[in-house]
Protein backbone atom coordinates (compact mmCIF):
# COMPACT_ATOMS: atom_id res chain seq x y z
CA UNK A 1 0.00 0.00 0.00
CA UNK A 2 2.77 2.69 0.85
CA UNK A 3 4.26 1.80 -2.59
CA UNK A 4 1.23 2.34 -4.20
CA UNK A 5 0.84 5.55 -2.80
CA UNK A 6 4.22 6.67 -3.27
CA UNK A 7 3.59 6.07 -6.94
CA UNK A 8 0.24 7.62 -7.17
CA UNK A 9 2.14 10.95 -5.13
CA UNK A 10 4.74 10.80 -7.50
CA UNK A 11 1.99 10.91 -10.65
CA UNK A 12 -0.05 13.49 -9.08
CA UNK A 13 3.02 15.76 -7.98
CA UNK A 14 4.06 15.33 -11.72
CA UNK A 15 0.75 16.27 -13.22
CA UNK A 16 0.40 19.09 -10.90
CA UNK A 17 3.85 20.36 -12.29
CA UNK A 18 2.53 20.05 -15.83
CA UNK A 19 -0.96 22.10 -15.15
CA UNK A 20 1.15 24.94 -12.88
CA UNK A 21 3.56 25.21 -16.35
CA UNK A 22 6.33 24.39 -14.19
CA UNK A 23 7.74 21.56 -16.31
CA UNK A 24 8.29 24.21 -19.37
CA UNK A 25 11.66 25.56 -18.70
CA UNK A 26 10.44 28.51 -20.52
CA UNK A 27 8.29 29.51 -17.75
CA UNK A 28 10.00 29.69 -15.59
CA UNK A 29 13.17 30.90 -17.14
CA UNK A 30 10.13 34.23 -17.73
CA UNK A 31 9.63 33.73 -14.13
CA UNK A 32 13.20 34.39 -13.03
CA UNK A 33 13.41 37.48 -16.05
CA UNK A 34 12.00 40.25 -13.60
CA UNK A 35 13.21 42.97 -16.01
CA UNK A 36 12.44 41.43 -19.60
CA UNK A 37 9.76 39.15 -20.29
CA UNK A 38 8.99 38.54 -16.82
CA UNK A 39 5.96 36.04 -16.32
CA UNK A 40 4.93 35.94 -12.94
CA UNK A 41 2.88 32.61 -12.96
CA UNK A 42 5.38 30.38 -10.79
CA UNK A 43 5.10 32.67 -7.64
CA UNK A 44 1.08 31.27 -7.56
CA UNK A 45 2.43 27.58 -8.31
CA UNK A 46 4.45 28.38 -4.47
CA UNK A 47 1.77 29.83 -2.92
CA UNK A 48 -0.94 27.01 -4.30
CA UNK A 49 1.50 24.47 -2.96
CA UNK A 50 2.20 25.96 0.39
CA UNK A 51 -1.57 26.72 1.05
CA UNK A 52 -2.35 23.34 0.96
CA UNK A 53 0.83 21.61 2.04
CA UNK A 54 1.43 23.84 5.29
CA UNK A 55 -2.10 23.08 6.86
CA UNK A 56 -1.75 19.60 5.61
CA UNK A 57 1.90 19.10 7.25
CA UNK A 58 -0.03 21.07 10.72
CA UNK A 59 -2.57 18.64 10.52
CA UNK A 60 -0.88 15.32 9.67
CA UNK A 61 1.38 15.67 12.44
CA UNK A 62 -0.64 16.45 15.08
CA UNK A 63 -3.59 14.23 14.30
CA UNK A 64 -2.10 11.06 13.50
CA UNK A 65 0.69 9.34 15.85
CA UNK A 66 2.36 7.65 12.84
CA UNK A 67 1.92 7.37 8.82
CA UNK A 68 -1.45 5.45 8.07
CA UNK A 69 0.34 2.78 6.84
CA UNK A 70 2.99 2.48 9.45
CA UNK A 71 6.44 3.34 10.00
CA UNK A 72 7.32 7.02 11.47
CA UNK A 73 7.64 10.58 10.48
CA UNK A 74 10.74 11.12 8.77
CA UNK A 75 10.81 14.76 9.21
CA UNK A 76 14.36 16.81 9.46
CA UNK A 77 15.30 18.01 12.55
CA UNK A 78 18.38 20.63 11.99
CA UNK A 79 17.53 24.26 12.64
CA UNK A 80 21.24 25.67 12.22
CA UNK A 81 22.45 27.19 9.07
CA UNK A 82 25.96 25.92 8.01
CA UNK A 83 27.96 26.69 4.58
CA UNK A 84 26.85 23.31 3.11
CA UNK A 85 23.18 24.68 3.18
CA UNK A 86 24.41 28.07 1.59
CA UNK A 87 26.62 27.14 -0.93
CA UNK A 88 24.41 23.90 -2.35
CA UNK A 89 21.36 26.27 -2.11
CA UNK A 90 23.60 28.88 -4.07
CA UNK A 91 24.81 26.06 -6.89
CA UNK A 92 21.41 24.75 -7.10
CA UNK A 93 20.17 28.77 -8.10
CA UNK A 94 22.81 29.44 -10.60
CA UNK A 95 21.85 26.03 -12.60
CA UNK A 96 18.28 26.68 -12.36
CA UNK A 97 18.84 29.96 -13.69
CA UNK A 98 20.78 28.73 -16.82
CA UNK A 99 19.01 25.64 -17.45
CA UNK A 100 14.88 26.10 -16.31
CA UNK A 101 15.01 23.07 -14.31
CA UNK A 102 14.34 21.85 -10.93
CA UNK A 103 14.71 18.06 -10.63
CA UNK A 104 10.90 17.77 -10.85
CA UNK A 105 10.17 19.46 -13.86
CA UNK A 106 12.85 18.29 -15.78
CA UNK A 107 12.24 14.02 -14.56
CA UNK A 108 8.41 15.09 -15.97
CA UNK A 109 9.50 16.15 -18.95
CA UNK A 110 11.91 13.52 -19.85
CA UNK A 111 9.37 11.07 -21.39
CA UNK A 112 8.98 14.04 -23.89
CA UNK A 113 12.33 13.30 -25.23
CA UNK A 114 13.38 16.99 -25.94
CA UNK A 115 17.73 17.62 -26.49
CA UNK A 116 17.95 19.70 -23.80
CA UNK A 117 15.96 17.60 -21.05
CA UNK A 118 18.23 14.10 -22.63
CA UNK A 119 21.42 16.05 -21.70
CA UNK A 120 19.82 18.01 -18.49
CA UNK A 121 19.24 14.70 -16.36
CA UNK A 122 22.19 12.37 -16.78
CA UNK A 123 23.86 15.33 -15.52
CA UNK A 124 22.03 16.37 -12.59
CA UNK A 125 22.03 12.39 -11.86
CA UNK A 126 26.12 12.93 -11.78
CA UNK A 127 25.80 16.05 -9.65
CA UNK A 128 23.52 14.46 -7.13
CA UNK A 129 26.02 11.18 -7.08
CA UNK A 130 29.27 13.65 -6.56
CA UNK A 131 27.41 15.40 -3.59
CA UNK A 132 26.26 12.41 -1.89
CA UNK A 133 30.04 11.69 -1.89
CA UNK A 134 31.26 14.61 -1.41
CA UNK A 135 32.41 13.66 1.89
CA UNK A 136 35.26 11.31 0.19
CA UNK A 137 37.32 13.62 -1.47
CA UNK A 138 36.96 16.48 0.93
CA UNK A 139 40.07 18.48 -1.03
CA UNK A 140 38.36 18.89 -4.36
CA UNK A 141 34.71 19.46 -3.17
CA UNK A 142 34.12 21.92 -0.62
CA UNK A 143 36.33 21.98 2.45
CA UNK A 144 34.47 21.39 5.90
CA UNK A 145 32.07 19.43 4.39
CA UNK A 146 30.98 16.88 7.08
CA UNK A 147 29.14 13.62 5.66
CA UNK B 1 10.48 34.40 -25.66
CA UNK B 2 7.27 35.65 -24.01
CA UNK B 3 5.05 32.93 -22.16
CA UNK B 4 1.39 33.28 -21.02
CA UNK B 5 0.53 34.40 -17.42
CA UNK B 6 -1.27 31.62 -16.04
CA UNK B 7 -2.17 32.89 -12.45
CA UNK B 8 -5.34 30.30 -12.08
CA UNK B 9 -4.01 27.40 -13.71
CA UNK B 10 -0.49 27.66 -11.76
CA UNK B 11 -2.41 28.22 -8.79
CA UNK B 12 -4.08 24.93 -8.92
CA UNK B 13 -0.92 22.69 -10.12
CA UNK B 14 0.48 24.26 -6.94
CA UNK B 15 -2.27 23.27 -4.90
CA UNK B 16 -2.43 19.47 -6.66
CA UNK B 17 1.65 19.77 -5.58
CA UNK B 18 0.55 20.68 -2.31
CA UNK B 19 -1.87 17.70 -2.06
CA UNK B 20 1.13 14.95 -3.25
CA UNK B 21 3.16 16.28 -0.61
CA UNK B 22 0.48 15.67 1.93
CA UNK B 23 -0.52 12.27 0.58
CA UNK B 24 3.35 11.21 0.68
CA UNK B 25 3.42 12.56 4.09
CA UNK B 26 0.17 11.21 5.30
CA UNK B 27 1.30 7.53 4.08
CA UNK B 28 4.70 7.13 4.05
CA UNK B 29 5.66 9.40 6.65
CA UNK B 30 8.04 11.03 3.44
CA UNK B 31 8.93 14.84 2.71
CA UNK B 32 8.40 14.95 -0.91
CA UNK B 33 11.46 16.44 -1.64
CA UNK B 34 12.38 15.16 -5.04
CA UNK B 35 15.74 15.90 -5.59
CA UNK B 36 16.02 13.66 -1.81
CA UNK B 37 13.50 11.22 -3.47
CA UNK B 38 15.74 10.96 -6.49
CA UNK B 39 18.81 11.01 -5.07
CA UNK B 40 17.76 8.56 -2.74
CA UNK B 41 16.32 5.74 -4.82
CA UNK B 42 19.95 5.36 -7.02
CA UNK B 43 21.69 5.35 -3.75
CA UNK B 44 23.18 2.05 -2.90
CA UNK B 45 23.53 2.90 1.00
CA UNK B 46 19.82 3.43 1.17
CA UNK B 47 17.88 0.80 3.43
CA UNK B 48 15.46 -1.11 1.15
CA UNK B 49 11.95 0.56 1.91
CA UNK B 50 12.90 4.08 1.73
CA UNK B 51 14.43 3.46 -1.56
CA UNK B 52 11.87 1.55 -3.06
CA UNK B 53 9.10 4.21 -2.03
CA UNK B 54 11.34 6.51 -3.75
CA UNK B 55 11.83 4.75 -6.78
CA UNK B 56 8.47 4.45 -7.22
CA UNK B 57 7.88 8.03 -6.47
CA UNK B 58 10.31 9.01 -9.24
CA UNK B 59 8.68 5.80 -11.49
CA UNK B 60 5.14 8.09 -10.72
CA UNK B 61 7.44 11.73 -11.84
CA UNK B 62 7.88 10.13 -14.91
CA UNK B 63 4.95 8.38 -15.90
CA UNK B 64 2.63 11.83 -15.10
CA UNK B 65 3.30 13.20 -19.05
CA UNK B 66 2.25 10.24 -20.75
CA UNK B 67 -0.61 10.22 -19.15
CA UNK B 68 -1.52 13.55 -20.23
CA UNK B 69 -0.53 12.80 -23.73
CA UNK B 70 -2.79 9.87 -23.61
CA UNK B 71 -5.44 11.73 -22.15
CA UNK B 72 -5.31 15.16 -23.78
CA UNK B 73 -3.71 13.62 -27.63
CA UNK B 74 -0.92 16.06 -27.06
CA UNK B 75 2.29 16.73 -24.85
CA UNK B 76 2.39 19.16 -22.49
CA UNK B 77 3.60 22.61 -24.54
CA UNK B 78 7.30 23.15 -23.75
CA UNK B 79 10.57 24.97 -24.80
CA UNK B 80 13.69 23.52 -23.57
CA UNK B 81 16.97 24.99 -23.95
CA UNK B 82 19.15 23.26 -26.33
CA UNK B 83 22.53 23.89 -25.92
CA UNK B 84 23.70 20.86 -24.93
CA UNK B 85 27.02 22.36 -22.71
CA UNK B 86 24.60 24.59 -21.16
CA UNK B 87 22.60 21.82 -19.92
CA UNK B 88 25.11 19.85 -19.37
CA UNK B 89 26.68 21.99 -16.85
CA UNK B 90 23.24 23.55 -15.75
CA UNK B 91 21.98 19.85 -14.83
CA UNK B 92 25.41 18.86 -13.32
CA UNK B 93 24.98 22.00 -10.82
CA UNK B 94 21.18 21.35 -10.09
CA UNK B 95 21.71 17.96 -9.19
CA UNK B 96 25.09 18.75 -6.89
CA UNK B 97 23.59 22.16 -5.37
CA UNK B 98 20.00 20.01 -4.09
CA UNK B 99 21.58 17.60 -2.54
CA UNK B 100 24.73 19.36 -1.24
CA UNK B 101 22.09 21.80 0.02
CA UNK B 102 20.08 19.21 1.31
CA UNK B 103 17.25 20.05 -0.95
CA UNK B 104 15.61 21.73 -4.10
CA UNK B 105 12.53 24.22 -4.92
CA UNK B 106 9.73 20.84 -3.24
CA UNK B 107 11.96 20.26 -0.39
CA UNK B 108 13.03 23.07 0.58
CA UNK B 109 10.26 26.03 -1.40
CA UNK B 110 6.96 23.83 -0.59
CA UNK B 111 7.38 21.28 2.32
CA UNK B 112 9.93 23.00 4.31
CA UNK B 113 8.68 26.41 4.09
CA UNK B 114 5.28 24.96 5.11
CA UNK B 115 6.62 23.36 8.24
CA UNK B 116 8.66 26.95 8.80
CA UNK B 117 11.51 25.37 8.97
CA UNK B 118 14.72 28.33 9.13
CA UNK B 119 17.19 26.11 7.10
CA UNK B 120 14.67 25.92 4.10
CA UNK B 121 13.36 29.63 4.35
CA UNK B 122 17.32 30.58 4.22
CA UNK B 123 17.75 28.25 1.60
CA UNK B 124 14.59 29.39 -0.65
CA UNK B 125 15.82 32.99 -0.70
CA UNK B 126 19.62 32.05 -1.52
CA UNK B 127 18.51 29.92 -4.25
CA UNK B 128 15.61 32.08 -5.63
CA UNK B 129 18.11 35.23 -5.63
CA UNK B 130 21.61 33.25 -7.47
CA UNK B 131 18.53 32.14 -9.63
CA UNK B 132 17.20 35.86 -10.97
CA UNK B 133 21.02 36.77 -10.98
CA UNK B 134 21.86 34.44 -13.45
CA UNK B 135 19.04 34.93 -15.67
CA UNK B 136 19.82 38.96 -15.22
CA UNK B 137 23.43 38.46 -15.99
CA UNK B 138 22.80 35.96 -18.95
CA UNK B 139 19.42 37.08 -20.02
CA UNK B 140 20.37 41.11 -19.79
CA UNK B 141 24.20 41.61 -19.77
CA UNK B 142 25.84 39.26 -22.44
CA UNK B 143 23.56 39.47 -24.69
CA UNK B 144 21.31 36.61 -24.09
Amino acid sequence: MKQLFALISGLFFGLGLIVSGMSDPAKVLNFLDVFGTWDPSLAFVMGGAIAVTAPGFALITRRLPRPVFGGAFHLPTRNDLDPRLLSGAALFGLGWGLGGFCPGPALTALPMLATGTLVFVPFMLIGMWLARHAGQFPNIFAKGATQ
Amino acid sequence: METEFTPWLSLGGGMMIGASAVLLMATNGRIAGISGLTSRAFARATDGEARGVSALFVLGLLLAAPLWALVSGGWPQQWVPSNPVLMAVAGLLVGFGAVFGNGCTSGHGVCGISRGSMRSIIATVTFMAAAFVTVLVTRHMIGG
